[in-house]
């Protein structure tokens, strides 16, 4: 029993740290996890003890203060990169039946990637933009608050390894020709066709910290928002809910929803389970 | 006292849980949060039928879900499932953990840390080591650990690997793991 009570102090202790060194982070560099999910937040950190040798995470305050390379470090282990091309296929395949269809009918179409990691997603956007004709027709906006990922994104180069997987996720999601017919293959790695992403611009965007850039029709956030708390999931979903022109549309990942925020009665579902939503325009919600 | 229950498993899993969730009684005092590995596939079937035989509501957790007791909580394919201090869930898209995702290891580490002594937490059949790391931090924060005897468990890896590295207080065969449970919740009485 001792010994347990030990234990747990020690995560008692690690729990009163945690607020500090996320302020002095925020302070520091102005990346803001404060309201990230605690228990992510917690898990990265007491991993990252784990492997650095120190005692505790004062410790890495006072570290990640003095050393701008173990901030870097630090940060990469906070955002959480794991992405890959056509991710849940249904969801695409939805797309293409719901959403097509009116954009079809806009002249010119406003898309913003919020959260685009290594940009996996917006290529497979694109694909299917341009498989459905109106990809010319679309200034895209792809953008993360972490550079390095965005780096990845402009060149556009996977490794071979994950192709497999992507063909059959292309397959699955209703894809109209062969996914080889926009990546060429070189050194191990493939490298998606850059004329997909002429109209796209690469952008860092801290959803935390940075405001509305520009009237969007259409918002993909997938998998972002569950690395929020409550509260800031609230605050994106604001922003997003501004951002968006009237009768936009809003994308989140599978397991996402707008079931547990302030907004749920602000957006239509346009397909429940593939997490598609449409902003509507109630009194009540332009002022929340 | 004891305020949740979390359960591991993965080969064999469908089956363990089967003899188990449906024995737990109508207006049972836990919230129970499961782990079941399950490769790529969606397990809304599983989920839908294990509903139809138990007398406790079986469902899949969402992303910031407040945990209710007399409730049965399964990870979404392909997320992490973790526990905040609110006891509220969170997902992650986080690299694999031993291989696996959603990883038991991921659960019962936070779930240890939000419920503390108040946790239980059982390992049953599987084919990988995942779970052992997590059991062994529930029982150093004071929580109360389960494994099914391998001796006759379907896949043997999981619950010996959990055993070796956890030093369970109960070492129980698949048919006595609810009575054990039971148990536990009188005795704190
Ligand atoms: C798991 S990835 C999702 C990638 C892609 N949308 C998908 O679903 O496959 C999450 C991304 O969100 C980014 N992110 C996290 N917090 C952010 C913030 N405050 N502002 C902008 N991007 C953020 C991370 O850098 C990471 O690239």
């Amino acid at each position: 029993m001792a010994s347990n009570q030990n234990k747990i102090e020690k995560f008692e202790n690690i729990d009163l740290e945690i607020p500090l060194i996320l302020e002095a982070i925020y302070q520091k560099y102005g990346y803001d996890f404060r309201k990230y999910s605690r228990s992510h937040i917690k898990r990265r950190l007491v991993h990252r003890l784990a492997i650095s040798n120190l005692e505790s995470v004062s410790q890495l305050q006072d570290k990640v203060l003095r050393e701008k390379d173990f901030f870097i470090e630090l940060l990469e282990d906070l955002s959480i990169n794991v992405t890959e091309m056509f991710r849940d296929p249904e969801f695409y395949s939805s797309f293409r039946e719901n959403v097509v269809p009116i954009l079809r009918t806009y002249p010119f179409i406003k898309i913003w990637h919020a959260g685009c990691s290594t940009g996996e997603e917006v290529y497979s956007f694109a694909i299917l933009l341009r498989e459905e004709g109106i990809l010319k027709r679309c200034q895209i906006y792809a953008t993360d608050f972490n550079r390095k990922v965005l780096e990845i994104a402009k060149q556009g180069i996977y490794p071979i390894r994950d192709l497999e997987h992507f063909e059959r996720n292309y397959e699955k999601s209703g894809g109209k020709s062969k996914l080889s017919d926009f990546y060429t293959m070189k050194y191990g790695s493939i490298k998606l066709d850059q004329s997909l992403v002429k109209k796209v611009v690469f952008a860092d965007h801290n959803l935390v910290t940075d405001s509305v850039f520009a009237e969007i029709d259409l918002i993909i956030c997938r998998n972002v928002l569950i690395y929020f708390n409550r509260d800031l999931q609230n605050k994106v979903i604001n922003l997003f809910y501004d951002s968006l022109s009237s009768s936009g549309h809003l994308c989140l990942g599978s397991k996402e929803s707008l079931k547990f925020t302030a907004k749920e009665n602000c957006f239509a579902d346009i397909d429940e389970k593939q997490k598609i939503y449409k902003k509507s325009l109630s009194k009540s919600c332009i002022k929340l | 006292m004891y305020k949740a229950l979390v359960i591991g498993t993965s080969f064999g899993g469908l089956e363990a849980l089967k003899a188990i969730i449906p024995q737990f009684p109508k207006g049972f005092p836990l919230a129970v949060i499961v782990v079941l590995h399950i490769g790529e596939n969606q397990n809304d079937s599983f989920i839908r039928y294990l509903n139809e035989i138990s007398q406790l509501h079986v469902k899949e957790a969402e992303d910031k879900e407040r945990i209710s007791t007399g409730t049965v909580y399964f990870a979404p394919p392909n997320y992490h499932l973790l526990i905040e201090a609110d006891e509220s869930f969170s997902l992650s898209t986080d690299p694999k953990v031993n291989h696996s995702r959603p990883s038991i290891d991921v659960l019962f580490e936070t779930a240890a840390w939000c419920y503390k002594q108040k946790l239980i937490g059982v390992v049953l059949s599987g084919l990988n080591h995942d779970g052992a790391y997590g059991l062994l931090q529930i029982n150093d924060l004071g929580g109360m650990c389960i494994v099914e005897n391998p001796e006759n468990a379907i896949a043997q890896i999981m619950p010996s690997a959990a055993n070796k590295i956890a030093k369970p207080q109960f070492i129980t065969p698949l048919h006595d793991i609810a009575e054990k449970i039971n148990e536990l919740l009188h005795s704190q009485n």
